[in-house]
């Protein structure tokens, strides 16, 4: 098994090399070095912006933005989420106009941010945690409606009072579905900010991506691409970490022999 | 004329001994609404439970068996007639039962220790009192040693006994079973059976125990009611005559089972309606 482990990292990184190489050979060749760059320069740009910190100040400014838009919008989905899966007239009565807001991709609002927030990164923040606050909204709501009905009644034979469904059942219970929609909204996050930034800004990762393709600078548009890449992935393997932590018996269910 | 062979004599001559009468059904019937048809789930049921004994509730499907559970339960009213607990009509979400269904509604989040805690949570009791009444309870259902384990990681079985083990934990003196066992395989089923019979009898709880398979209200009960299809009215009603510490595992070469077995199929069969 451990062979095999080894002869998939091996291929893996064959196919790495094959691909890079490809793309550096035909730089120049089979394709102007002015559209697709070359792999080696890519690499010194992006060494350069690094040591310089040029990736550190901007990526800095996206990951607040992302975060902070994250934080504000997770925790207001989660709010409402829990209020109007408990709220069951109030939630009738506000569907229709919530799913319509729904179905308004949430980047088509950035212009209205601008005028309302300026261009700096309050824009992008409440820009992410409107993009945010629906993912996590809709799974929390869903999440909450779930409970079901036979437990809510077993555990009021024992004598729980609605505060002890509230809190050792519901909140409990959709904490596993925030999570499903905190997970979701990690990518969205990141696309919020860099949104936001591609449209109007001066500093972020989405604003080094702009300002080189401004200058016709594909180098740095793909060394760009590659740190909003990599805080992506950082961003993901977070999550996925907390999400372990919070919910041990999720992991721990994933283990048990299949049964097919 | 199925109502007719449930008149208060037959019910009381087949008190299994002159205990208390615990819970009290008359002349209940029950109309819900489904799709805005009015819909008559259970109709003219006379019944007597009484403190102590077990009582298993078998019929076809859909007959309203669980209505009479859940109005004991309190969690709705009868729509005609009364349904009295210790002599008193029942209020929503009586105290003095506790309830089990197919699905064994865990919390996925709390280990097996979390689980039985909640009612006693709930209760109000001290860390310390929780953490002794929860390892007698592990100790009665056999669950030692899975302390820490979630629902996720145990067997059907074994989620079984934990259910069961919070079920006891507040100690209700009437436990409503609706197919608990149901979704168990037979050999698990027919242990879970033993169990909570021998488990019953020691606590001296007063069960109503639905189910749909006859052989399992027959190895369970001290007394089975057969109800008729929708609308469900109490077909017939008949002391099990079998040993109190029967064994269960050796029943069906028993001939009183047999024979008891026999006579309540050929009450039961119309219900499958392949004959008319």
């Amino acid at each position: 098994m451990t062979e095999r482990r080894t002869m998939i990292w091996v291929m893996r990184a064959a196919f790495l090399v094959f691909v890079l190489g490809a793309w550096e050979l035909s730089s120049g060749r089979l394709a102007s070095e002015f559209f697709i760059s070359r792999p080696t320069l890519i690499a010194d740009q992006f060494w350069t912006w690094l040591i310089r910190g040029v990736i550190f100040y901007h990526g800095a400014i996206t990951l607040l933005e992302a975060v902070a838009g994250f934080f504000l919008g997770g925790a207001l989905g989660m709010i409402m989420g829990v209020w109007l899966g408990r709220a069951q007239t109030t939630a009738e009565v506000l569907d229709p106009f919530i799913m319509m807001f729904y179905s308004l991709p949430k980047v088509a609002l950035a212009p209205l941010f601008v005028l309302w927030f300026g261009i700096g990164i309050e824009m992008k923040i409440y820009l992410t945690a409107t993009i945010v606050f629906f993912l996590v909204f809709l799974n929390t709501y869903t999440g909450v409606r779930a409970v079901s009905r036979e437990l809510i009644a077993i555990l009021k034979l024992m004598g729980a009072n609605e505060r002890h469904v509230l809190f050792k059942v519901v909140l409990p219970s959709a904490i596993t579905w925030v999570f499903a929609g905190l997970r979701l909204s990690v990518p969205y996050a990141l696309i919020g900010a860099i949104v936001g930034e591609l449209i109007a800004s001066n500093r972020g990762l989405g604003y080094l991506l702009a300002d080189s393709a401004g200058q016709f600078d594909t180098t740095g548009v793909f060394a760009a691409l590659i740190a909003i890449m990599i805080m992506a992935f950082f961003l993901n393997s977070t999550i996925k970490v907390v999400e372990i932590k919070a919910m041990p018996w999720r992991e721990q269910s994933s283990r048990r022999e299949m049964s097919i | 004329m199925a109502a007719e062979l449930a008149h208060p004599e037959t019910t009381s001559t087949t008190a299994p001994s002159p205990t208390e009468e615990l819970i009290r059904f008359e002349g209940v019937g029950k109309r819900f609404t489904v799709d805005g048809k009015p819909l008559q789930a259970v109709e003219g049921i006379d019944l007597s439970v009484f403190e102590g004994e077990i009582l298993t509730l078998v019929g076809p499907s859909g007959c309203g068996k669980s209505t009479l559970l859940n109005m004991s339960a309190g969690l709705f009213a009868p729509s005609d007639g009364k349904v009295l607990y210790r002599g008193e009509q029942v209020k929503p979400y009586n105290p003095s039962v506790g309830y089990m269904t197919q699905s064994d509604h865990l919390l996925p989040w709390r280990d097996v220790v979390g689980n039985i805690s909640i009612p006693l949570e709930i209760k109000g009791l001290s860390k310390r009192e929780i953490g002794d009444r929860v390892a007698e309870l592990l100790d009665m259902v056999g669950l030692s040693g899975f302390e820490t384990s979630f629902p996720s990681q145990l067997s059907g079985g074994m989620r079984k006994r934990c259910a069961l083990a919070r079920l006891l934990a507040y100690n209700p003196e009437t436990l409503l079973m609706d197919e608990p066992f149901a979704a168990l395989d037979a050999m698990l089923r027919m242990r879970m059976q033993i169990e909570i019979r021998e488990l019953c009898r020691r606590l001296g709880k007063t069960v109503m125990f639905v189910t749909h398979d006859l052989d399992e209200a027959i190895a369970i009960g001290d007394r089975c009611v057969v109800f008729t299809r929708r609308p469900g009215t109490i077909e017939r009603i008949v002391d099990i005559p079998l040993a109190p510490d029967r064994d269960i595992l050796r029943l069906r070469h028993d001939p009183a089972y047999m024979e008891i077995t026999a006579q309540l199929w050929e009450v039961l069969a119309p219900s499958v309606g392949v004959e008319d």
